[in-house]
């Protein structure tokens, strides 16, 4: 359901990049989706199928996923570290002193429209 | 394969949400009027507790109630009818959340010059409400005994979002293994910011402390 929302939002910002741009058709979308982003990639996938081929402009574009891995940084020992293994605690030094640096993510990267 | 231009975006896809949200803070703040975003999973007790909190504010500050349902209006007819308090229902659509858009066009509905606060109930829900800004002025969210006590560490970015955290439903609290301390604690991990309120919305324990942190918020805005 929370998918389907943000494929809203893709569409909209699509829409107005494509009018920007002069494009009447969109063959690809290229997403970053950050590991910890709580996008689930197959819904996400699933829920534009659908909605895109509704719109003239993207109908059979495809949906491109580059997953961004999530990393936090330890203010307390100044290393990184990965968040899905790690969590809150920093496995360097046990501080929760620790904030994400990537990996929230849901980020339209570029789209591409066919060579004319 | 064919050959294709690509167009660099960079942009995400929250960036324009978040730009309606803070254009509707503006609003509000000139308007004078204080909108509450009111989080949490279903059945945690967001009607039963607005019910209470508004029969103590009622007299005291010009309240609205505007509902958020996927598909039903049950909450905001429950409202009207124990509290008498202009309520209104918004439709999702089938979406999980709102966005500031949809709150906007709620607002619409309602007489801002004559009210200083407006409760939002959001959608049931730990995860989609805490990624979109409504354009609130504070977000708040009920937590209740028989979710655990572990709930601020596998939804944090709700607890992250939030002003204030009520934990309902004490009167069960002997049957559950919760343990308050420890959820405070795993709150102020999350958010050593957010205010926590215990509260019984069934017997009206702690409500009145939820109705002046909102007086006192109430004021703060208008000032
Ligand atoms: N024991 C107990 N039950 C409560 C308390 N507060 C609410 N309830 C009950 O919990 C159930 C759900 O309460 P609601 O107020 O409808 O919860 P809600 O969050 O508005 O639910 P949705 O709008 O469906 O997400 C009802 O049966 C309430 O009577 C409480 O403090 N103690
Ligand atoms: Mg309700
Ligand atoms: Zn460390």
């Amino acid at each position: 359901m929370h998918e389907l929302g943000i494929v809203f939002y893709i569409i909209r910002d699509v829409k107005k990049a494509a009018e920007e741009n002069g494009v009447e058709k969109v063959s690809a979308v290229v997403m970053n989706i950050g590991e910890v982003s709580t996008v689930i990639p197959d819904y996400l996938g699933d829920c534009w199928r659908w909605a895109a081929d509704k719109e003239p402009l993207l109908k059979g574009c495809q949906l491109k996923i580059l997953p961004v891995p999530a990393v936090s940084y330890c203010g307390d020992c100044g290393k990184e570290f990965g968040t899905v293994a790690h969590g809150k605690t920093c496995p360097h030094c046990g501080s929760v002193n620790t904030w994400l640096l990537r990996g929230n993510e849901v980020e339209i990267k570029e789209i591409e429209v066919p060579a004319d | 394969m064919d050959e294709v231009k690509v167009i660099e975006i960079k942009k995400s896809v929250f960036a324009d949400n978040q730009q309606d949200a803070d254009a509707l803070r503006k609003e509000l703040k000139t308007k004078g009027v204080f909108l509450l975003n009111l989080m949490s999973s279903p059945g945690s007790g967001k009607t039963t507790t607005l019910i209470r909190t508004l029969n103590l504010l009622k007299d005291k500050v010009r309240v609205a109630v505007m509902e958020a349902d996927i598909d039903s209006d049950v909450d905001a007819v429950k409202i009207r009818r124990a509290t008498g308090i202009p309520s209104i229902q918004l439709h999702t659509g089938g979406m999980c959340h709102l966005d500031a858009e949809m709150t906007r066009q709620g607002l619409d509905n309602l007489s801002l010059e004559e009210t200083d606060l407006v409760i939002l109930e959001n959608v049931g829900n730990l995860v989609c409400p805490a990624e979109f800004d409504t354009g609130a002025v504070a977000n708040a969210m009920i937590l209740s005994v028989p979710e655990g006590d572990d709930k601020p560490l596998k939804y944090p970015l709700m607890f992250s979002v939030c002003d204030l955290v009520l934990i309902n439903k004490t009167d069960v609290l002997p049957y559950f293994d919760f343990n308050p301390d420890k959820c405070r604690e795993y709150i102020r991990m999350r958010n050593p910011k957010a205010r926590v309120i215990p509260i019984c919305a069934r017997t009206g324990e702690g409500v009145e402390a939820f109705a002046d942190w909102l007086l006192e918020q109430i004021h703060l805005w208008k000032h």
